[in-house]
C-alpha cells in the first residue's frame, strides 16, 4: 500500500508538470488549431532564465524565498515575451496557410530555439539551485512526498484555478472563448482576434515557465534539450484529454503521469514511454477525440 | 523611411531585451562569477535592426504578391519558370537529359565523400517520396514515419546477422515488412483525424525505438548491429570507393523506380481515391470509396518505401543502432515533404537534396548549422508556404468556344 | 563533335568544383577530430575538440611537428552512425592524416571501416566498448581510455567486497556505454557469488524524474546501487534518492566521475562512489592542461577532456617519432614508445588498448573525488 502511495505521489507530481505545459498546447490549439511544437522550448527558456536570475541574485547576496519569487517572476516575464515574439514571427504570417505549414514552422522554431540556447549559454547540463526550501513538517512523509513535490502540486493547482477563473470570468477570457468558438464571428462582434491570440500565447508561456522553474528546482539540473521530451509528453497529455479542452489537458496530464509512474513501478521503467503512448492509443481507439474532447460533427 | 527606421529601432530594442539574459549574462555558480558579455548585445541590436528592415520589406512584397494572386493577375498570365519547365516539352526534355547525364557522371567526377552523402540524400529522397504518398496525397499526417525506416534497416540487420541472408534477399523482405507494419499500425488509428493522428504516430515512432533499444536478444539493443555487408554485385569483391559508387547507382535506380511508381499511382484509381480522401473524407466515403482499404493502402504504400530505404541505409552504413531512428528523422522527412510542396514529386526530390546536403555543406559553420536549419524551415514556410515546387494537378481544359466557331 | 566539346566543358566545370575539396597534403599535418559537436550529446564531444585544438596551438607555437604545422579539422557526427560515415568519408577525402575520435562507440564502429580502408589510424578518447579492440576487427583503432569490462568488474568487486552489499540494484541509461557497464557489473556480481542482483533496469534519459524507479529500488530492499550511464542521469538519480530519504551507497562508472557530476549534483554528490581512470590530477602534464584550459575558457574542462588531450599528445608524439604519418611507422611508434600524457605515461598494447591507464574507485569527499586506496 505504501508503495502504491509512493508511486501515486510520483505520478501526480509528474502529471501536474505535464499539465502546466499541456495547458499551453491545448489553449493555443483551441484557438488557432496549431500544434505549437516550440512550446517545450519556452518551458526550457523559462527554466534557463530562472537559473540565470537566481545565479546573479545569489552572487549579489539575495537569499532564500526572495530569490525564488524574483526568479520565477522574471522567468515568467521572459517566457511570455518569447511566446509573444514566437507567435508574431513564426505563426502569424501563416494564419491562412495550408494546415501543415505552421507545424513545420513550429518544428523549425523549436530547433532554432534549442540551438540558440546551446550557443548563447552552454551545451552542458547546469546545476539548478534548490530554490524550494525543505519544510520541517513534511519530514515524516518525505519518503513519499517531499517539500518540493508539495510545492509543485500546490502551485500547479493554484495556476490551474487561476486560469479557470481567468477564462470564465474576465473580459479577455470571454474573448478567448468567443474566438475559440468562431474566429470570424468573434471578429465581427468586435473582438480583437490578434490580441486574443497573443494573450493566449502569453498565458501558455507563463504556465510553461512556472513548470520550468518548478522542475528545475525539483530535479536540480537543466540543459537546452529538456524542452523536447517535456513538450512531447505534454502534447500527448493534451491530446489524451481532448485537445482544445482546458480541463481535459489537466486530466490527460494526470492520467499520463500516473500511468508512467505505475508502469515504471510495477512493470519496467525501461518501457515507461511505451506504456505512456500505449495508453494514448488505447484511449483514442475507444474515444477518438480524447477523454473530454467533444466529438466534432463533420459537415460535408 | 524615417518611420521604417524608427520601427526597426524599436524591434532591435525589443530583441536586445529578449536576448539579454541568455546572450549577455553567463553565470558561473560554482565560482560565483557573473560574466557580462556586452558585445553580444551590440551584435543582437545591429542584427535585429538590419533583419527587421529586410523582414518588413519581404513581408510587404509577400502581401503584394498575394493581393495580385487574389485578383487573378499572377498565375494565368505568366506562369512561373518552374511550372513552365514542367509543362513545356521543349524545355523539360533537354533539362531531363542534362539531369540524367549529370547523375550518371556525378560519382565519376567527384570524390567518395560527395558520393557518400549523395547516397544518404537519395535515401531521403525515397523516404520523402514514400511519405509524400501518406501525407501529401492521402493527407494522413505521420510523425512517426521513421519507425518503418527502422523496420527496414533492422530487417536486413537481423536477418543478416542471424541467418546470413544477403542484401538482395532482404531488400524485398524489408519493403514488405515495412508495408506489413504500416497496415498493422494503421489499423487501430483508422478513425482518428488530423492532429490526433499526429501524436499517435509520433508515439508509434518512439515505441519502435524503445523496443529496439530494450529487446536485446533480437536487435542487440543500444550496442547496435555492426558489420552489415554492403550491397553485393554477383559476389564481386569491391573496395569502399567502388562499393559506394555502386550503391549510388543502385539508389538512382531506386529513385527512378519510386518516381515512376508514385507518378503512375497518382493518376490511378487508388491515387484519385487518396486525394479525394485528403480533400474531404466524408464526401469521399459517400461517393463509395472504401475508407479503410484506401487509408491502409496509403500507410502500407508509404511504409513500403521506407522499408526499402531502410535496407539500403543499413547496407550503406554497415552499422545501425537506435540513434538513427529518432523523432528528428521523422520531422526531417516530413519537412522534406512539406517544403517540397505537398504531393509534388520534383519538389520532394529537391527538398530532400537541399535538406540533407545543406547540413553537410554547412559543416564549415558546424556550430551554427542546426540554428540555420531551423531558421530556414521557418522562413521557407512564411515566404513559400506552398513549397519549393507547388503540386500541379492535372487539368483537362476544353477548347474555348469562340463566336467564330459558333457561327461557322 | 559539338556534343563532345560540351561534355568536356561540363566535366571541366564539375572538376573545378571538386578540386578544392580534395586539397593537397604535405605542408600541414591534418588531424581530424570527430565527435558530437552539436545535438544533445555535444557535451561529450566538445571537450575533446577543445583539447585537440589547445594541444595543436601549443605545438604550432613551438614550431610544429617535424617542421610542419598541425591543422585540426573538427568534424561533427552527432553520435549518429550515418553522419559518422559522412564525417569519416569527408575527412578521408580531405586527406586527413590521423583521426582523434569518434566519441560514441556506435559512431566509432560505423566510421572505423572507412578509416581502415584508407589506412588511417583513429585514436578515440572515449569509445569504451570492449569489442572495438578485443574483436580484432579494427587494427587501426586505439583508445586512451580503458574498456568497460575492467570497470564493471571493479565496481562489482568493490560493492560486494568493500561495501559488503548483499542485495544490489543495477540501473542503466539504456545507452551503449551505460548498458554495457551495467551488464558487466551484473555479470561480475553474479560470478562473485557474494551478493545477488535484485533489480536490473533501464531508465529513460531525459525523463522528467526518476522517483518511481527509486521507490522500486527501495521496495526491493537493495543495499547498494550500481548505475551505468553519464553524470546528468546519475546526479538526477542521486538527488532524488536524497529527496526520498534513501541512503544507500551509489556507485557509478567513469561517465559519472568528473567535475560535471560534482557541479550538477552539488552537495548531493557527497559520499557517492565512482570508478574512473586512475587519479592523474597530480601529474604535471595534466595540471598544466587543466590550468591552460581554465585560463582560456574560464571554466573547468568537460568530460573526456583528459583523454582527448592525451590522444592528441600520443598521436603527435608518434608522428614525431616515426618521422611522418605513414601507417606502419605510426603503428610501431604507438605500440612501442611510452609517452607522458594527460592521462599518465602510456603506450598501446597489440590490440590498441592503452597500457598504463586503469581504473580505481573514487569517493566524493568534501566536494572532491578522492581515490580510495
Amino acid at each position: 500500500m505504501e508503495y502504491f502511495l509512493e508511486l501515486s505521489s510520483s505520478g501526480l507530481v509528474r502529471g501536474s508538470i505535464y499539465a502546466l505545459i499541456a495547458l499551453g498546447y491545448t489553449m493555443v490549439y483551441g484557438i488557432i488549431q496549431l500544434i505549437n511544437f516550440a512550446h517545450g522550448e519556452i518551458y526550457m527558456i523559462g527554466a534557463f532564465v530562472a537559473l540565470i536570475v537566481s545565479g546573479v541574485l545569489t552572487i549579489y547576496g539575495f537569499s532564500g524565498v526572495s530569490i525564488l519569487i524574483l526568479a520565477a517572476l522574471i522567468a515568467a516575464i521572459y517566457a511570455a515575451a518569447y511566446g509573444y515574439t514566437l507567435e508574431k514571427i513564426a505563426y502569424r504570417p501563416l494564419r491562412n496557410a495550408p494546415r501543415l505549414s505552421p507545424l513545420i514552422s513550429a518544428i523549425g522554431m523549436s530547433l532554432f530555439l534549442q540551438n540558440y540556447v546551446l550557443l548563447a549559454q552552454t551545451p552542458d547540463f547546469l546545476r539548478f539551485p534548490a530554490l524550494i526550501p525543505d519544510f520541517e513538517f513534511m519530514e515524516p512523509i518525505a519518503h513519499i512526498m517531499g517539500s518540493a513535490e508539495l510545492v509543485i502540486l500546490v502551485t500547479s493547482a493554484i495556476s490551474m484555478v487561476g486560469l479557470t477563473v481567468l477564462i470564465k470570468y474576465t473580459r479577455i477570457g470571454k474573448a478567448m472563448r468567443a474566438t475559440q468558438q468562431d474566429m470570424v464571428m468573434a471578429r465581427l462582434v468586435g473582438v480583437n482576434v490578434d490580441n486574443v491570440i497573443s494573450v493566449t500565447f502569453i498565458i501558455g508561456s507563463v504556465l510553461a515557465a512556472i513548470g520550468g522553474v518548478l522542475v528545475g528546482s525539483y530535479i536540480g539540473q537543466i540543459n537546452f534539450y529538456i524542452g523536447f521530451m517535456a513538450g512531447v509528453k505534454a502534447f500527448t497529455a493534451a491530446v489524451l484529454g481532448g485537445i482544445g479542452n482546458v480541463p481535459g489537458a489537466v486530466l490527460g496530464a494526470l492520467v499520463l503521469g500516473l500511468t508512467e509512474a505505475y508502469a515504471a513501478g510495477y512493470i519496467s521503467s525501461a518501457y515507461e514511454d511505451v506504456f505512456a503512448f500505449g495508453v494514448l492509443v488505447l484511449i483514442l481507439i475507444l474515444r477518438p477525440s480524447g477523454l473530454l474532447g467533444k466529438a466534432v460533427k463533420q459537415k460535408v | 523611411m524615417v518611420d521604417n527606421i524608427k520601427r526597426s529601432l524599436l524591434v532591435a530594442l525589443w530583441f536586445v531585451f529578449l536576448t539579454f539574459p541568455l546572450m549577455v549574462v553567463k553565470v558561473n555558480t560554482l565560482k560565483s562569477i557573473v560574466e557580462w558579455r556586452w558585445m553580444n548585445m551590440l551584435w543582437v541590436a545591429i542584427g535585429a535592426f538590419a533583419l527587421s528592415l529586410v523582414w518588413r520589406w519581404a513581408m510587404a512584397r509577400r502581401q503584394l504578391k498575394s493581393k495580385k494572386a487574389e485578383q487573378g493577375e499572377d498565375e494565368s498570365v505568366k506562369a512561373g519558370f518552374a511550372t513552365r519547365l514542367m509543362e513545356d516539352p521543349k524545355l523539360y526534355k533537354p533539362a531531363l537529359i542534362v539531369i540524367a547525364l549529370a547523375t550518371i557522371v556525378f560519382p565519376l567526377v567527384v570524390d567518395i565523400y560527395q558520393t557518400n552523402i549523395m547516397v544518404l540524400a537519395l535515401i531521403f529522397v525515397v523516404l520523402g517520396l514514400g511519405l509524400n504518398v501518406t501525407v501529401g496525397l492521402a493527407g494522413l499526417l505521420d510523425l512517426g514515419y521513421v519507425a518503418f525506416f527502422a523496420v527496414g534497416a533492422y530487417t536486413y540487420g537481423v536477418l543478416n546477422s542471424f541467418y546470413g541472408l544477403g542484401f538482395w534477399t532482404c531488400l524485398p523482405i524489408g519493403g514488405l515488412m515495412g508495408a506489413l507494419f504500416g497496415i498493422a499500425l494503421g489499423f487501430p488509428i483508422l478513425r482518428l483525424r488530423g492532429d490526433y493522428l499526429a501524436i499517435v504516430t509520433l508515439g508509434f515512432g518512439s515505441i519502435a525505438k524503445i523496443v529496439i533499444e530494450n529487446w536485446e536478444e533480437v536487435f542487440n539493443g543500444a550496442k547496435g548491429i555492426a558489420g552489415i555487408p554492403r550491397p553485393g554485385f554477383f559476389g564481386a569483391e569491391m573496395n569502399i570507393t567502388s562499393a559506394t559508387t555502386y550503391t549510388y547507382y543502385l539508389m538512382i535506380l531506386m529513385v527512378v523506380f519510386a518516381i515512376f511508381i508514385t507518378n503512375r499511382l497518382k493518376d490511378s484509381r487508388i491515387g484519385r481515391a487518396w486525394m479525394a480522401l485528403r480533400e474531404d473524407e466524408i464526401a469521399c466515403v459517400a461517393m463509395g470509396v472504401d475508407m479503410a482499404k484506401t487509408k491502409l493502402g496509403a500507410y502500407a504504400f508509404g511504409a513500403f518505401w521506407a522499408g526499402l530505404a531502410g535496407v539500403i541505409f543499413a547496407a550503406r552504413n554497415t552499422y545501425i543502432n537506435p540513434n538513427s531512428f529518432t523523432f528528428m528523422e521523422s520531422a526531417l522527412v516530413l519537412s522534406i515533404v512539406v517544403m517540397g510542396g505537398m504531393g509534388s514529386i520534383i519538389g520532394v526530390i529537391i527538398a530532400a537534396l537541399v535538406l540533407i546536403l545543406m547540413p553537410e555543406y554547412l559543416r564549415a559553420f558546424s556550430e551554427y548549422r542546426m540554428l540555420m536549419f531551423g531558421a530556414v524551415m521557418v522562413l521557407m514556410m512564411i515566404f513559400r508556404p506552398e513549397g519549393l515546387i507547388a503540386n500541379v494537378r492535372r487539368k483537362y481544359t476544353g477548347r474555348k468556344v469562340t463566336t467564330e466557331d459558333a457561327n461557322a | 563533335m559539338r556534343k563532345t566539346v560540351l561534355k568536356k566543358l561540363i566535366l571541366v566545370a564539375l572538376l573545378s568544383m571538386v578540386v578544392p575539396a580534395t586539397g593537397f597534403a604535405a605542408d600541414t599535418i591534418k588531424v581530424g577530430v570527430a565527435g558530437p559537436h552539436t545535438g544533445d550529446l555535444a557535451p561529450y564531444g566538445i571537450p575533446t575538440k577543445e583539447a585537440a585544438e589547445m594541444v595543436a596551438a601549443q605545438v604550432n607555437a613551438a614550431g610544429g611537428v617535424l617542421g610542419m604545422q598541425v591543422e585540426v579539422m573538427p568534424m561533427d557526427d552527432q553520435c549518429k552512425p550515418e553522419i559518422a560515415t559522412n564525417a569519416a568519408t569527408k575527412l578521408v577525402s580531405q586527406g586527413v592524416d590521423v583521426v582523434i575520435g569518434h566519441v560514441c562507440s556506435g559512431a566509432t564502429k560505423a566510421a572505423l571501416g572507412i578509416y581502415k580502408e584508407a589506412n588511417i589510424i583513429a585514436v578515440s578518447p572515449s569509445a569504451t566498448n570492449p569489442p572495438l579492440t578485443q574483436s580484432g576487427d579494427y587494427p587501426n583503432f586505439y583508445r586512451t581510455i580503458a574498456p568497460d569490462d575492467d570497470q564493471g568488474k571493479l565496481a562489482a568487486e568493490f560493492a560486494t567486497n568493500k561495501l559488503g552489499a548483499k542485495k544490489i540494484a543495477i540501473l542503466h541509461d539504456k545507452g551503449d556505454y551505460g548498458k554495457g557497464f551495467a551488464d558487466f557489473s551484473k555479470h561480475f556480481v553474479e560470478a562473485g557469488g557474494k551478493a545477488e542482483v535484485v533489480l536490473f533496469e533501464g531508465v529513460t534519459p531525459g525523463a522528467m524524474d526518476y522517483s518511481a524507479v527509486i521507490q522500486k529500488v527501495r521496495r526491493e530492499g537493495a543495499d547498494a546501487v550500481i548505475f551505468g550511464g553519464y553524470h546528468p542521469e546519475a546526479s538526477k538519480l542521486i538527488g532524488q534518492m536524497n529527496k526520498k530519504r534513501m541512503k544507500i551507497p551509489f556507485i557509478g562508472p567513469d561517465g559519472v566521475k568528473g567535475d560535471g557530476f560534482l557541479e550538477i549534483a552539488g552537495k548531493d554528490a557527497e559520499g557517492v562512489y565512482a570508478t574512473g581512470p586512475m587519479d592523474v590530477s597530480s601529474l604535471p602534464v595534466n595540471q598544466k592542461a587543466k590550468a591552460d584550459y581554465i585560463e582560456k575558457y574560464g571554466k573547468e574542462p568537460g568530460t573526456f577532456f583528459d583523454q582527448g588531450y592525451a590522444a592528441m599528445q600520443v598521436i603527435l608524439k608518434a608522428i614525431e617519432a616515426s618521422g611522418g604519418t605513414e601507417y606502419a611507422g605510426l603503428e610501431k611508434a604507438l605500440k612501442g614508445n611510452f609517452v607522458d600524457t594527460a592521462v599518465g605515461r602510456i603506450k598501446f598494447d597489440a590490440k590498441g588498448d592503452a597500457e598504463g591507464v586503469g581504473f580505481s574507485v573514487f569517493q566524493v569527499q568534501d566536494g572532491k573525488f578522492v581515490e580510495l586506496k
